[in-house]
């Protein structure tokens, strides 16, 4: 009989169970579904479940592991944010416009881990079309946060993020186009890494920024991020922007050897802005990793405060044109009887985007158009390249950065709903990575109140193996990372 | 008031790729609706557009071709506006750094002489599909099987004076093309399109006047009648002191007219910004070099050697290099027969009469280039007489066999030996004394007239075999030899 014990096991130790066959994928399987059947009503961190896709492809993985040529992931179930296709499987989006969206196809991300032997128990919910930091956008409905039923999850991966933390699956898929992984695994105390842009594949992705989208792992460790970003990674002849360079073994790499490791503390993110209880937590941690090693060097990100102003002119625009195909005509939602094509467009778009989409894309459409180009999109992509600068000479000192992932920790619902600026702020620390395109990550830094604080490590192009190492380090060192929220009282 | 006609055009040549720009499926024309638009063409949502490397190869031909600079450095944009046949919302296309950059063509022109004629620019990008309005009572089709086609948009400088010159450059473009091999040049199937931007102005002026644009328009003929319907229209409003609308227009083949399509006052802002779901295409001299390297002869170069290999007029050379199947044809009966110009004449005369008579391609001639030759080749060593190879020239369109066969089986062969000719003028003259009377009478400018009456019995007896310059000498020598 299995106890509840493997719904917090590491990806080694489940593999480990599996291999040896004491506990079968298809009661491992069960046991996730059985969880999510529990909690997704107060939490209402799955859109969809597929339990009987589930069953099927945990059958075909304990076979292969039965013939013992089993993947180190064959067998374990996973929930992918509702962002990747998947074949036959609705994928909303988080939006009314593709509340009934069956793909034909699977995304890269979805066939690699399929492929690799992996279960996928159902689909995540998010911010519509990832706009958002609190998944209050959802048109399925908030999530919340299995630490405080009251409080955001965070946002666009919320979803993946709070389902991680309840226990719902062991691995998580997230898109982060701005924050959206770091900033949610922050909020729900889990490890959510934004891989280098062109380390993953965003064929199948429903995009949102296309030149600033990427995929990653969220899990309960660093270590289980790796396991995941192997199987997730690599050149994809279908996404141009998907880059040709080597994938390592990112477990293999995590030697938690961090002696003379240089890791710098940015003056802007800790300067008199920062929460002084969250810039603690932050600082006990980098003092943990100075401890096992590492060395504390103070640089400068002197471009970083126009990150917000430049990331809200690019991804919108961005986002305006890639939103454009919805409408009405092909797939998703069209309006009734609509009176002519102008009214179908009109109210498809009206009636099928919510309302931070709608001023998204209006922002954009305002950032491209004629006369505002260059004032706009045109000085933002300048901006860009200056904070992508700004990063490349710090690298030339340092190994890692580090500061926050968040200002703060998980907020209660609607206290930042009516003020989109409020909302962004909850970004200010993430969205320059993704201008600059570099990995990053979030790792658990203690709780504030009972509610967890993250730490941002930010590395070097292609260099997830370090910010990665680091964070194991961390995790071998403290138990941050196994702090659960205290959902078992609610269960009984 | 006498105006000038100032003209620049736009061509969306559509590239003979087998597969789309920017996704696997098929560009083959006429298949059923949506049955060659896969995932990325129907602009689902997850899909990415992948470059196919044929469509940037074949525009750097097209570049190398017209002689114009190639972008090291090429980017996609897109071009966002709605429309049911658009999937994506945009269109990709290359707005702020096009692959072909600037250049000047020069077009071969009737009288022989070369009009330049400057490019702006050529860039690739993706056509949109299409709506249908005939199928259903109450609602638009949509047909995505073109949607993703790769088109190369040519855009020239507003050098264009005259319907003749646009034409004569649309000719050239064709021409060129389909040397290179990067289109069909089918017309009738939208594989170039032209759109016609028209102004008018004082002869005299070097300022533009306000231009209309004459959207798609698909033939030859077309442009030429819609260039002079909208050059007339412009000039009456001109004329009794109108102002013309900037606008996009129509022509309507059907009442020789052009008409509004849209106004420029709902003009479109189409809000382009890079492509960032595609890399800039980056073109090295190597690459450069190795395009150039595999271009074909070129009509330019072609028309310059027919003139000095084989003596051709500009003018002969002017009609047959443009199709290449027709040069091609010219040079195998050239070679052959290694009679030039009159294989030129052959061609360009009775071949071509025939062939259009017959609607025919030079590719579907019933006659091979090896059958003319064999006829040209006995015309030129006596056995045949001009007269008698039109019998022949029948003989081989019918597929009777070769010239030689032809010749042999309806006995055309030319009677040149001058015992049977002698023969033939002694019996002439034996039976018409009369006519030999006049003509002793006669002086010797009206000598040479009534000699005809001779020939033509000779050649009537003969069934045309005679040998005419043989009979000739002949002839003459035994009348002038009478007394």
């Amino acid at each position: 009989m299995v106890d509840s014990a493997p719904l917090n096991a590491s990806v080694s130790d489940l593999h480990q169970l599996l291999k040896d066959r004491a506990i079968s994928s298809e009661e491992l399987t069960n046991a996730f579904l059985k969880r999510i059947d529990q909690l997704n009503g107060q939490l209402n961190a799955v859109v969809t479940v597929c339990p009987e896709q589930a069953i099927a492809d945990a059958r075909r993985a304990d076979e292969q592991l039965s013939r013992g040529d089993a993947h180190i992931l064959t067998g374990i179930p996973l929930l992918h944010k509702d962002i990747f296709c998947t074949r036959g499987v609705r994928t909303t989006c988080g939006s009314r416009m593709l509340e009934d969206f069956i793909p034909a196809y699977d995304a890269t991300v979805v066939a690699k881990l399929k492929a690799a032997g992996m279960v996928m128990l159902g689909k995540c919910n998010m911010d519509e079309f990832a706009m958002g930091s609190s998944n209050e956008t959802s048109f399925f409905g908030a999530v919340k946060n299995p630490w405080d039923p009251n409080c955001v999850p965070g946002g666009s991966s919320g979803g993946s993020a709070a389902a991680l933390a309840a226990g719902m699956a062991p691995l998580v898929t997230g898109t982060d186009t701005g924050g959206s992984i770091r900033q949610p695994a922050s909020l729900c105390g889990v490890t959510g890494l934004k891989p280098t842009y062109g380390r993953v594949s965003r064929l199948g992705i429903i995009a949102f920024a296309s030149s600033l989208d990427q995929a990653g792992p969220m899990a309960r460790s660093a270590a289980d991020c790796a396991h995941m970003l192997t199987a997730m990674a690599g050149l994809d002849a279908g996404d141009s922007t998907s880059a040709d360079r080597a994938v390592p073994d990112f477990f293999s790499e995590l030697t938690g050897d961090v002696d003379g490791l240089r890791i710098g503390i940015p003056r802007e993110y800790f300067n008199d802005d920062l929460n002084p209880e969250v810039r603690e937590r932050i600082m006990s941690a980098l003092t943990q990793l100075e401890k096992a090693g590492a060395l504390l060097v103070d640089i400068e990100l002197p471009h970083s405060h126009y990150a917000i102003a430049t990331y809200y002119v690019l991804a919108p625009a961005e986002a305006s044109a890639n939103l454009a195909r919805y409408d009405g005509v092909r797939f998703g939602y069209r309006c009734d009887n609509p009176s002519d094509l102008e009214d179908l467009y009109l109210r498809s778009r009206s009636e099928g985007f919510g309302e931070e989409v709608q001023r998204r894309i209006l922002v954009g459409t305002y950032a491209l158009s004629a006369g505002f180009y260059d004032a706009y999109f045109n000085k933002a992509q300048q901006v860009r390249r200056v904070i992508s600068e700004d990063f490349h000479k710090a690298f030339q000192s340092v190994d890692v950065i580090a500061g926050p992932s968040a200002p703060g920790v998980a907020f209660p619902f609607g206290a930042k709903q009516q003020d989109p600026v409020a909302m962004y702020m909850e970004d200010i620390y993430t969205l320059a990575v993704n201008l600059a395109g570099l990995p990053g990550l979030s790792a658990p830094a203690g709780l504030i109140n009972g509610m967890p604080v993250g730490l941002q490590l930010i590395g070097k192009a292609f260099d997830e193996s370090t910010i990665l190492n680091a964070a194991h380090r961390l995790q071998l060192d403290t138990d941050w990372h196994e702090a659960r929220p205290a959902l078992e009282d609610s269960l009984a | 008031m006498t105006w000038e006609t100032v003209m620049g055009l736009e061509v969306h040549l559509q590239l003979a790729t087998q597969s789309k720009i920017f996704s696997g499926s098929s560009t083959q024309f006429g298949a059923p609706p949506n049955a060659q638009a896969n995932a990325v063409d129907l602009g689902m949502p997850g899909m990415l557009p992948v470059l196919n490397e044929k469509a940037v190869r074949f525009a750097v031909k097209f570049g190398l071709g017209i002689g114009a600079r190639i972008g090291e450095r090429s980017i996609f944009d897109r071009k966002n506006y709605f429309y049911p046949d658009l999937p994506k919302g945009y269109q990709i296309s290359q707005f702020f750094s096009p692959i072909v950059c600037e250049g000047v063509f020069e077009v071969p022109m009737g009288d022989g002489s070369l009009l330049p004629i400057r490019i702006t620019r050529a860039h690739l990008e993706e056509d949109a599909g299409k709506s249908v309005h005939d199928i259903f009572t109450q609602e638009s089709g949509i047909d995505l099987n073109r949607a993703g086609t790769p088109l190369l948009e040519i855009v020239t400088e507003p050098d264009f004076r005259s319907a003749d010159e646009a034409v004569a450059y649309l000719k050239a473009l064709h021409s060129l093309v389909t040397y290179l091999g990067i289109s069909d040049g089918n017309m009738a199937e939208g594989s170039m399109r032209c759109d016609i931007n028209i102004s008018l102005r004082q002869k005299g002026s070097d300022a533009l006047g306000t231009r209309t644009e004459i959207k798609n328009v698909n033939s030859f003929r077309f442009v030429e009648r819609a260039i002079h319907s909208e050059v007339e229209r412009q000039a009456d409003i001109l004329d009794s002191g109108g102002t013309i609308t900037q606008e996009t227009r129509l022509y309507d083949a059907e009442r020789d007219e052009t008409r509004s399509m849209r106004s420029k006052e709902v003009a479109n802002d189409y809000r382009y910004f890079p492509e960032p779901d595609l890399l800039p295409i980056d073109i090295d001299q190597n690459y450069i070099d190795a395009v150039r390297a595999s271009l074909p002869e070129l009509p330019a170069a072609k028309r310059a050697r027919f003139h000095n290999d084989y003596q051709l007029s500009e003018y002969d050379a002017a009609l047959l290099v443009p199709d290449h199947a027709l040069a091609a044809f010219f040079e195998e009966v050239a070679t052959l027969s290694g009679a030039a110009k009159p294989a030129a004449n052959w061609i360009l005369g009775d071949l071509a009469g025939a062939l259009n008579r017959a609607e025919l391609t030079i590719e579907e001639s019933p006659i091979s280039a090896e059958g003319l030759a064999g006829l040209i080749m006995r015309i030129e060593d006596g056995t045949l007489s001009s007269k008698l190879a039109k019998q022949v020239f029948d003989g081989l369109w019918q597929a009777q066999g070769t010239a030689d066969e032809i010749i042999a089986a309806r006995g055309l062969k030319q009677v040149s030996d001058s015992g049977q000719l002698e023969q033939m003028v002694d019996d002439v003259i034996a039976a018409n004394p009369d006519q030999v009377a006049q003509y002793l009478a006669a002086d010797e400018p009206k000598r040479k007239k009534l000699s005809g009456f001779f020939v033509g019995q000779i050649m009537k007896a003969s069934q045309g075999q005679a040998n005419p310059k043989l009979l000739n000498e002949l002839l003459i020598n035994k009348l002038n030899n009478q007394s």
